[in-house]
């Protein structure tokens, strides 16, 4: 299964969407940075909407991507993240790296539809 | 005190298997009617442990690991995990948040998840004969106690 994904100008957002676990982890990964490495995005918004369940894993998903990005000379941004993830990412002090929007700033993350925003 | 109810559950170190235990557990855990959030906590500080013991434990065979689940009268919860892997030389070190010798995509904080989302964290391992995790939770007891499993 693929992941879906956007690209607007020089940003790429991709959404994440299941468990996220060692197990998927790697499937995912791969997949971002085939896409990251395609397209050199400036920004890379990380959507986790869909994302039900994620453990230390995903942590190691995120910084691996903010150190790739930070190769590109680019930002990542997580978005979407539920107050369960949120915990996680509070955990490991990601919040810190300021990666992570307030779901306020992110109109997909309270889009259940499934639908990326057009137009923005 | 004896417990309420228990299950053991073998199962070979393959990272499918992850899913599978927290599945597993949750599903057996719910007979004491925990909230959400304690739930979600029981299977993460799961795939915490059952994670390390198919990345660290057995880093290139596939191994048996062992999972116990006891449920107790009074809501503590008590899960080991178990594998009989290359173990820790260094368990205090190993515990430290952000350690890891798992290189770039893990992040070191397996046990910094399983402290913080359970009641108590107990680790100990022989270097060369494996590793045994206990985690304990006490959940919320709630009036409506439901169909909590009979004493055995
Ligand atoms: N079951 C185990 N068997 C052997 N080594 C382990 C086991 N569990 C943890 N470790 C060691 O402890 C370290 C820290 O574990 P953890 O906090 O889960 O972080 P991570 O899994 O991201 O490395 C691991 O990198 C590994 O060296
Ligand atoms: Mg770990």
């Amino acid at each position: 299964m693929a992941l879906r994904m956007e690209t607007e100008s020089d940003s790429l957002t991709i959404w994440l969407s299941g468990e996220l676990d060692h197990h998927s982890a790697r499937r995912m990964r791969e997949e971002i940075d085939a896409a990251v490495e395609r397209i050199k995005p400036s920004r890379l918004r990380l959507n986790f909407a869909d994302v039900g369940f994620m453990d230390s894993s995903g942590i190691g998903l995120i910084m691996g991507r903010f150190r790739l990005m930070q190769l590109y000379g680019g930002t990542l941004e997580v978005a979407g993240a539920s107050e369960r993830i949120r915990k996680v990412i509070r955990l490991a002090g990601l919040d810190r790296l300021n990666v992570l929007k307030e779901s306020g700033e992110d109109l997909s993350a309270k889009d259940d539809s499934g639908v990326p925003h057009a137009g923005r | 005190m004896k417990p309420l109810n228990e299950i053991k559950l073998n199962f070979p170190s393959r990272s499918a298997n992850e899913g599978f235990a927290r599945a597993a557990v949750a599903a057996f855990v719910s007979q004491l009617d925990p909230a959400v959030d304690e739930l979600a906590d029981i299977r993460t500080a799961v795939s915490e442990a059952v994670t390390n013991c198919i990345v660290h434990a057995y880093p290139d065979t596939i191994g048996t690991v062992y999972l116990t689940v006891r449920l107790f009268a009074d809501g503590k919860i008590s899960i080991k995990i178990r594998d009989k892997g290359c173990g820790i030389a260094d368990v205090k070190q190993a515990m430290e948040p952000l350690f890891t010798t798992g290189g770039e995509e893990r992040s070191g904080l397996g046990f910094s998840v399983m402290e913080s989302f359970t009641d108590k964290l107990r680790v100990s391992s022989k270097k060369g004969k494996g590793t045994v995790v206990t985690l304990e939770k006490y959940i919320a007891l709630r009036e409506s106690a439901p169909s909590a499993a009979k004493p055995l």
